[in-house]
């Protein structure tokens, strides 16, 4: 219930701000905007330079001349990836595990999150208390990466998958989230002899629709992301997800040079951070896509609130 | 007695049958890679074989912990974390009430959503790929070395000095999450009640009385909770944002004792046993800290976590 109180508050409150304060603009106000236009500035430039290389070529990279204004417009960079098997290797890697990976987090969370915001069955509390338990506690990595090893996960997709298949915060945001649910919606329901799984599926899941998609968003955003696993898990690079690649190309360079004849590069006029920064946009450009949506939901608190567990 | 209690439990658990049909997924999957991968711990007092498995190789006692401690190399990492730690309380978590105290101060909505939308975007970019933007931006032909040169004074190797590496993990974060952090404790503003703002404005409150008095208590307890969390972190201090931006020239301030487990472990080949250990002496520490800033916040009357 405190959740959608805040959403509510959040939306019209900045009006009755501007009331309180009057129509005057106070040298406060010229301070404060200035620092945060100053903070703007800073967090738009390093994105806006890196388009603007990934968009250069060689002769404007060694002029200096790229890091303010767009002096050529050179698409041989994004060319040269998107005949690149390695980069489309890698790319099919990240889309199964964000497709596949995003699916299996929705079931599992929404799934356990349904049950876990009821109370009064056995075994519920036990349950909950295990499960909050590993925030504060692991074995760590070493036997993560054995415990992996004896389940055969290792170079195979999905280890980047079942490991990550439930984030325990966003377990708790779907739990706090049941919770608010009228209780009479299922009462209705049991009585015309649905069962729990049929309440959920048919009842509970429409009317959870934007909260659904924001967390499926959050797990998407998180599955395109992922590096880590792949770095740790794969011996073989054919496993490899898009940002481990890019990894391994900021990192150290010659790994794509090995692919493709090195000299054969550099006479094609490509400059190697041009690549870099290809790629860096490629793998940036998705989640600036969904962008808009995540925040849709994020600045009207359904993130939020649950904290506390 | 025991067996009417027992026929009673059977009854609930029939009756509740679909719930734990709808729970087994989730419990599976704690139980196979959190509380499975947790008996690995025993490592930490063994010698690990191969061949013999965790449980089959033989009981070491305390050895490991014992290698540990004579570890030069172990002791820098606890010390940075420690200090990279701190650092992060004492810059990083101020800045974002700060950040939402100022965009608080904005009455237009737009502008005020316009800035929060720029500030949270990092926070949805990984780790590989910021550290490739600070490649560009800070390396050694980087956006701001061709300024510094610009202005005719020598490059700086933002990346590779040990003295300048804590301060560019502090920023960086900063960068990255500042926006983030701050919608918790905006969302904590945004639950005043608008009628306290205008009373103040009637009795004559400026605008630094009126942040003091009315939205600095309103985000207190959400700060409290925040730095509980932080203190009980300690041990981990963002793995994955030091192991993409180090390198060998900056082990010195710069590796951790995640990144040192990760090294030793992997790439130099040290004992999984002694790995683990040092693994194992982290969570304990992680686990004490967070309960006793838990029992200290709540002690000094604040809302506690746990």
């Amino acid at each position: 219930m405190e959740n959608t109180e805040t959403q509510i508050r959040a939306d019209s409150s900045a009006e009755p701000m501007a009331k309180r304060r009057g129509k005057r603009i106070g040298i406060a106000d010229v301070i404060i905007h200035s620092i945060l236009m100053l903070m703007t500035l800073f967090m738009i430039f390093p994105f806006y330079n890196v388009v603007l290389m990934s968009f250069s070529n060689t002769v404007a990279i060694s002029k200096q001349a790229v890091y303010l204004i767009p002096t050529v417009l050179d698409l041989s960079a994004y060319d040269y990836i998107f005949h690149d098997s390695r980069f489309w290797n890698a790319f099919y890697v990240t889309l199964f595990v964000t497709s596949v990976g995003t699916l299996v987090n929705m079931f599992a969370t929404v799934t356990g999150a349904y049950v876990l915001s009821k109370k009064g069955y056995p075994g519920r509390n036990i349950i909950m208390s295990g499960i909050l338990f590993t925030i504060f506690f692991s074995g760590g990595l070493i036997p993560l990466y054995l415990a992996m090893k004896d389940i055969h996960l290792i170079n195979k997709l999905l280890v980047m998958v079942l490991p990550v298949a439930i984030n325990t915060f966003y377990l708790i945001i779907c739990i706090a989230f049941f919770r608010t649910l009228p209780a009479a919606l299922e009462e209705s329901a049991k009585i015309d002899g649905a069962n729990d799984i049929q309440i959920l599926y048919k009842v509970i899941l429409p009317i959870a629709k934007p909260m659904v998609a924001t967390i499926a968003l959050f797990y998407a955003v998180d599955r395109w992301n992922e590096w880590w696993y792949g770095v740790l898990f794969m011996t073989d690079t054919k496993f490899l997800p898009l940002q481990a690649l890019l990894r391994e190309i900021l990192t150290n360079f010659s790994m794509l040079q090995t692919n493709i004849n090195a000299s054969a590069v550099l006479t094609k006029g490509m400059h190697p951070e041009m690549l870099k920064m290809a790629i860096l946009v490629v793998s940036t450009l998705p989640i600036a896509c969904l962008y808009p949506f995540l925040q849709k939901y994020f600045t009207k608190g359904v993130m939020i609130g649950s904290i506390k567990g | 007695m025991n067996k009417i209690a027992n026929r009673q439990l059977a009854k609930e658990i029939l009756k509740n049958r679909y719930l734990y049909i709808l729970l087994l997924p989730t419990v599976l999957y704690y139980v196979m890679f959190h509380y499975y991968p947790m008996y690995g711990v025993l490592l930490a007092f063994k010698e690990y074989h191969i061949r013999d498995g965790i449980l089959g190789s033989p009981w070491t006692g305390l050895s490991n912990f014992e290698q540990v401690v004579h570890q030069p190399d172990f002791w820098r990492a606890f010390y940075n974390t420690l200090i990279i730690s701190v650092g992060r309380i004492v810059f990083e978590f101020p800045a974002a009430i700060i950040v939402a105290l100022l965009i608080n101060e904005v009455a237009k909505a737009k502008l005020k959503r316009f800035y929060q939308t720029v500030y949270t975007f990092p926070h949805f970019i990984s780790w590989v790929i910021i550290s490739g933007i600070m490649l560009n931006f800070l390396g050694e032909s980087g956006v701001l070395n061709q300024i510094i040169a610009a202005m005719g004074f020598d490059k700086v190797t933002f990346l590779t000095d040990p003295s300048l590496f804590r301060p560019i993990v502090f920023l960086s974060n900063m960068w990255k999450e500042v926006g983030w952090s701050a919608i918790i404790y905006l969302a904590a503003i945004a639950s005043i009640n608008p009628e306290l703002y205008e009373a103040a404005y009637v009795d004559g409150a400026n605008r630094y009385q009126q942040m003091r008095a009315i939205t600095w208590p309103s985000i207190r307890g959400t700060a409290a909770i925040l730095l509980i969390l932080a203190v009980g972190n300690t041990m981990s201090v963002g793995f994955e944002q030091i192991y993409n931006l180090y390198n060998a020239g900056v082990y010195e301030t710069g590796d951790i004792l995640d990144t040192y487990i990760y090294r030793t472990g992997f790439t130099d080949g040290a004992s999984f046993g002694v790995t683990t250990a040092v693994g194992l002496f982290k969570a304990v520490i992680n686990c004490t800290l967070l309960f006793t800033a838990n029992y200290t916040v709540k002690k000094l009357g604040g809302e506690g976590l746990v």
